[in-house]
């Protein structure tokens, strides 16, 4: 047995030159180490500095005065509130909406197919398209076609980005985001075998329970995808915001990317920015965690 | 139940399936209704662009008009130079992340090694990492490299976007082709290159398309790094829509033609690739 060459398992070395799997990986983790992991380092080290671009020379270390900075002005707590109320409001609208259109599309009628290609649209818009849209045409005081509409009904026109600007974000970026929840939770619904719903019917089911017992606990994974995913992307929204408000009036919709925007490119206050950025990091990856846990829990124990 | 008279029984399941009628078709009629809602700010920039600035900005708003092409030529004039950054920028970070990515998924799929799954999820944490977490130290990085505004520094930064989910992508395409194929190209002697260009990547050819459409769909609309990165001789398209947005108010019809020649491409392969978008967005998490 010994004598026979066993040679076809291994790959076999051609002319001096060895392609092994670990020599694939590499490039592409030297790639995303090189271009995310050291320029957050950079970024932890700038948080220690006051280092502003108008005067470079002058950097002294301040240790953690910047966090201490960010963290007691009242204003620039407002700004953490500001990223809070949009990915809770925005996440909360996006599943109400998108699970009951989820529903409505997961039944048999006519031109199905041709709705849930226009539903999905919102989503592939580019976020400052949005922006400039909705501002313009839509949420204009004097010629946008809301205010329009609204006297049309009897109301008085509402300056909508002027009296409910985060309102008026929440609504942009619920309209792109809730077609992400459809697409995931529909995929979800469609994965559930009709012989379930047709034995819980069987038994007598009423349609709540129905939902309660058979639809929800099938729908949990799809949901957690949902939450995680948007909870993550909605706390980086930039476009909407830069297209529309830009952060304002005063700091009323300034999140945390865009006040990291404004303290790096409109005031150079590098040593800020920074800080904000690491304290933005820190609080996506706990959330991330935090999700990820939550749902490997509700994934083991939801077998049943 | 079973003790009711045979008629009542018919009559009564008769009632019910056409309650059940009625409220399908009402359910139906809603859905439709919520469709119109939904689509209706891209169906009135679509209209927009093809109105006179004066009708786009009349109000009562003008449902029915004589079409025109005007907004579009003005608007071509300005958007060539965009829609090639946006081209370039979007084109060679696809191709890039797939030269990087798909020899990665292709080992972590046919050679999984113990680590192979913790690599695949440290990958896929980096899209948990802000932009902002980075912006500060590329910008100056980007500065002393003559990188600010210019398509490579562009196409850096979207390869670095695309790479987990080209990998996540391919590896999960790539784990579907039976290994008994790789076991029997293995006993006939194939080399990793042979069994990489010979079977695992003609096999995954179709989610090699799917994926970049997703790619190409992600960095086109790419807003963040696009702003803060360049300026004018690289800015691509979202760049180009921003600089409408001081023009308030003033040429809405030129600004919805520009903002359909920059949505409508996407939005074109977004419809195409429905059912691989559902399981790029969630990372194959739900297919």
């Amino acid at each position: 047995m010994t004598a026979v060459p066993i040679t076809a398992s291994a790959p076999k070395p051609k002319g001096g030159f060895k392609l092994t799997p670990a020599a694939l990986i590499w490039p592409a983790l030297l790639y995303l180490i090189m271009t995310t992991q050291v320029p957050f380092f950079m970024t932890i080290y700038y948080s220690f500095f006051r280092y502003n671009l108008v005067d470079p020379v002058n950097r002294p270390f301040v240790g953690f005065a910047n966090y201490a900075g960010l963290l007691t002005d009242p204003d620039n707590l407002r700004v953490l509130g500001n990223s809070a109320v949009l990915t809770v409001g925005t996440l909360v609208l996006t599943l109400l909406l998108g699970g009951g259109l989820a529903m409505l599309l997961h039944r048999n009628f006519v031109g199905r197919a041709f709705l849930r290609t226009i539903l999905m649209s919102s989503f592939l818009v580019m976020p400052v398209v949005t922006a400039v849209i909705w501002k313009n045409m839509l949420l204009n005081p004097v010629f946008g076609f809301l205010s329009w509409l609204v006297t049309s009904l009897g109301g008085t026109p509402i300056d909508f980005l002027a009296n409910h600007a985060m309102g008026s974000i929440v609504a942009m970026v619920t309209w792109e985001w809730t077609p992400f929840a459809m697409l995931i939770l529909l995929t979800g619904l469609q994965s559930l075998p009709d012989d379930q719903i047709e034995a819980a019917r069987l038994d007598g089911a009423s349609p709540l329970q129905e939902f309660r017992y058979v639809v929800l606990p099938h729908w949990m994974q799809a949901l957690e995808v949902v939450v995680l995913l948007e909870t993550i992307n909605v706390l980086q929204v930039y476009g909407e915001i830069y297209g529309s408000t830009s952060g304002g009036p005063g700091v009323a919709t300034t999140n945390l990317p865009y006040f990291i925007y404004q303290k790096a490119f409109a005031e150079y206050n590098i040593g800020v920015a920074s800080a904000a950025g690491v304290i933005t990091v820190v609080l996506t990856n706990i959330l991330a965690i935090y999700l990820l846990r939550m749902m490997s829990k509700n994934v083991s124990s939801g077998g049943h | 139940m079973t003790t009711l008279p045979r008629t009542q029984a018919s009559i009564d399941a008769a009632s019910r399936q056409r309650n059940a009628t009625i409220r399908n078709t009402l359910l139906t009629l809603l859905t439709y209704l919520l469709a119109f809602i939904f689509f209706f700010p891209i169906l009135w920039m679509f209209l927009a662009a093809f109105k006179t600035e004066q009708q786009a900005f009349q109000t009562p708003p003008v449902f029915f008009f004589t079409p025109i092409l005007d907004n579009f030529s003005t608007a071509l004039l300005r958007y060539g130079p965009a829609l090639k950054n946006s081209l370039v920028a979007a084109l060679g970070s696809t191709v890039l992340a797939f030269v990087l990515g798909l020899p990665a998924a292709f080992a972590l799929a046919v050679y999984p090694t113990a680590r192979a799954k913790a690599v695949l999820n440290w990958m896929l944490s980096t899209k948990f990492m802000p932009a902002v977490g980075v912006i500060v130290p590329l910008f100056l990085l980007f500065k002393n490299l003559h990188l600010l505004d210019t398509l490579p520094g562009l196409i850096i930064m979207y390869t670095t976007m695309n790479l987990p989910l080209v990998v996540w992508m391919m590896h999960s395409y790539m784990t579907e082709i039976p290994f008994a194929i790789y076991e029997a190209a293995k006993v006939d002697g194939a080399s990793v290159g042979t069994e990489f260009f010979g079977i695992a990547l003609p096999l995954a050819l179709p989610g090699v398309s799917a994926t970049a459409l997703l790619a190409i769909i992600f960095a086109w609309n790419e807003v963040f790094f696009a702003l803060n990165l360049t300026s004018s001789d690289a800015a691509p398209l979202s760049v180009f829509i921003g600089s409408f947005k001081t023009s308030e108010g003033l040429f809405w019809a030129q600004l919805s033609a520009a903002a359909v020649l920059t949505v409508f491409p996407v939005m074109l392969f977004g419809w195409i690739a429905q059912r691989q978008l559902v399981r790029g967005l969630s990372f194959g998490a739900v297919k």
